[in-house]
């Protein structure tokens, strides 16, 4: 359901009282979080503490076991997919963006190809309207000159690049990165990451970033995020994540990567 | 110092070394060929009776190729729709394409055949008969022309066959690449027409064209359905005139060469087609290859 402003205010996503299960394995395990107008929030944690399932949960790639998740005015929890409600989750999705840890660009299409493919997908596209901002999209990401390119002749950070134009297209309200840059070479991360700081320093794109790229977490975040083991352990400005960390897993886990 | 001479049988065995292996697999082709037209001269080939017939028979060309090319057309969609079945959680759409492959792999074409050219019509009579409003327009269709019966039933056959080598195809696709789509907000029909078919095809089209192959080998049971001698395909011909003129020998070597023929011009393109699919998936571009704009496929 569409429930517009009656948790109103600048909420953009709110997630409430979130389970994962997969099978007996609980995954996460009562996760409440918000992401407000323009803001950055860097989740990090250890590799199979849940950041990816919680991402995956709010564009509903999985369901909730418990819990709802509310993005742009809709409200949905997990269950059943009725034909009602698939359609909802997919009408969720547009004003979601998502940028995956391996691209998972369309090998068979162009980098303009992509680009273009969500919103030509959508009622009424006109192709040359499409066109002109898709290559416009591809310029701010620095690959004007690729756009004929299939992903396979592109570096890694150049593909991830274009997966971030390919989300910017549909012109989402909110952006989930999960682990941009983990599969790239060490010296193509930075131009990942110049891409990203764009979109929130001059787009002010609200942004869910799982990364472990503490540079840009400093820099960037408004507030960083730290998951264990299926929940929240501790969350806060990055000045006082950093400087005055509260939990010492939270301590161990930044020794560990800094 | 002397080197030990080589004995005739190692002096051949270096000499053909240095042939190249290409050339000597020519050489055998070239042989079999010989051997083979001289058993057909000592059979006293009639090579006139030939130029007087290859015509009648090669005629039948466009009803084979339009059988088979109907067939294929109705089993891609059917492998399609089958494909889909089999991966969806429906269980009307599951079951109903679990039966219909279950039953078209199990039985024979030729049988499949019969039974829409003379079964189907008998239903049609008795419900007739029992039924006597029954409109026309619904029972008209159950009778079918031999070419109809037989086109339609390697469809059906082939479809069925072809249910797994889509489905497997499908499935074949990375996972990620249905994420994405779900995640730029596609509905079901435009994520597998512009991200998981089109990837499909790469490992569907081999197999297909394969199948392709052996449906224009496998018109020729329509002639077993009785086609009328105008539209009958080239096997139905050649039983017509080399019946006729006692020349078996020669009408069936005539249309064993033009289904060959036929088969070695459409290998010659699938493999064409194999290699355009290739792009996106190879670094250098190959010759052909390389679409600019539009959604693949
Ligand atoms: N589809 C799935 N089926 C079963 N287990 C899963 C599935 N997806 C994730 N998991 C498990 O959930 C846990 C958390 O995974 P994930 O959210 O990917 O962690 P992270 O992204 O923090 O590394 C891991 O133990 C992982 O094995
Ligand atoms: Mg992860």
């Amino acid at each position: 359901m569409r429930v517009g402003d009656v948790t109103g205010n600048d909420v953009l996503v709110r997630v409430e009282g979130l389970h994962k299960r997969f099978g007996r394995l609980e995954v996460l395990r009562g996760v409440d979080m918000a992401l407000h107008q323009g803001e950055v929030v860097v989740i990090f944690g250890r590799s199979g503490s849940g950041k990816s399932t919680l991402l995956r949960c709010v564009n509903f790639l999985e369901d909730p076991t418990e819990g709802t998740v509310e993005v742009a005015g809709y409200r949905l929890g997990g269950g059943h997919r009725t034909r009602r409600k698939r359609e909802q989750i997919r009408r969720l999705r547009l004003h979601v963006g998502m940028v995956f840890q391996q691209f998972n660009l369309f090998p068979q299409l162009t980098a303009l190809d992509n680009v273009m493919c969500g919103p030509m997908c959508l009622p009424g596209a006109e192709d040359k309207d499409v066109r002109r901002r898709a290559l416009g999209l591809l310029d701010r990401v620095g690959l004007a000159d690729k756009a004929d390119e299939h992903p396979i002749r592109l570096s890694g950070g150049q593909q991830q690049r274009v997966a971030i134009a390919r989300a910017l297209a549909m012109q989402p309200e909110v952006m989930l990165f999960d682990e941009p840059t983990s599969a790239l070479d060490p010296e193509l991360t930075g131009e990942v990451l110049a891409v990203m700081k764009s979109l929130a320093t001059e787009m002010h794109m609200p942004m869910l970033v799982v990364t472990h790229e503490m540079g840009f977490a400093r820099e960037v975040a408004d507030r960083m995020v730290f998951f264990h083991e299926g929940v929240i352990l501790e969350e806060g400005p990055p000045q006082q994540v950093f400087g005055a960390t509260r939990h010492p897993e939270t301590r161990t886990f930044l020794d560990a990567v800094l | 110092m002397s080197e030990p001479a080589l004995s005739r049988g190692e002096r051949l065995a270096l000499a053909s070394a240095r042939v190249p292996f290409g050339v000597k697999t020519g050489l055998v082709w070239v042989g079999v060929f010989v051997a083979l037209g001289l058993l057909f001269f000592l059979a006293r080939f009639d090579n006139a009776w030939i130029l007087d017939n290859v015509g009648y028979i090669a005629g039948g060309l466009q009803f084979t190729l339009f059988i088979a090319l109907g067939g294929i057309v109705l089993a891609v969609l059917l492998a399609t729709l089958g494909a889909l079945a089999r991966l969806s959680a429906n269980p009307v759409a599951y079951g109903v394409a679990g039966f219909y492959v279950s039953f078209f792999r199990g039985t024979p074409l030729i049988v499949q055949m019969f039974l829409l050219y003379l079964a189907l019509p008998q239903i049609r009579t008795n419900l007739v008969d029992r039924y006597p409003g029954i409109p026309a327009e619904l029972t008209d269709p159950l009778l079918l022309t031999a070419t109809a019966a037989g086109t339609i039933a390697l469809g059906l056959n082939y479809g069925a066959y072809m249910t797994e080598i889509f489905r497997a195809g499908i499935q074949s696709v990375a996972a990620g690449q249905g994420e994405a789509a779900d995640a730029l907000g596609m509905t079901y029909l435009q994520k597998m027409r512009k991200v998981i078919l089109p990837q499909a095809m790469r490992v569907i089209i081999p197999p297909t064209g394969n199948e392709f192959i052996a449906m224009m080998k496998d018109t020729a049971l329509v002639s077993f359905l009785g086609v009328s001698v105008f539209t009958a395909e080239m096997f139905r011909r050649s039983q017509l005139v080399g019946k006729a003129d006692f020349k078996n020998l020669e009408a069936y070597v005539v249309v064993a060469g033009l289904y060959w023929a036929l088969t070695v011009v459409f290998t010659f393109f699938q493999a064409r087609l194999e290699r355009r699919l290739a792009s996106g998936y190879v670094r250098v571009p190959t010759a052909v290859g390389r679409t600019r704009g539009g959604a693949g496929v």
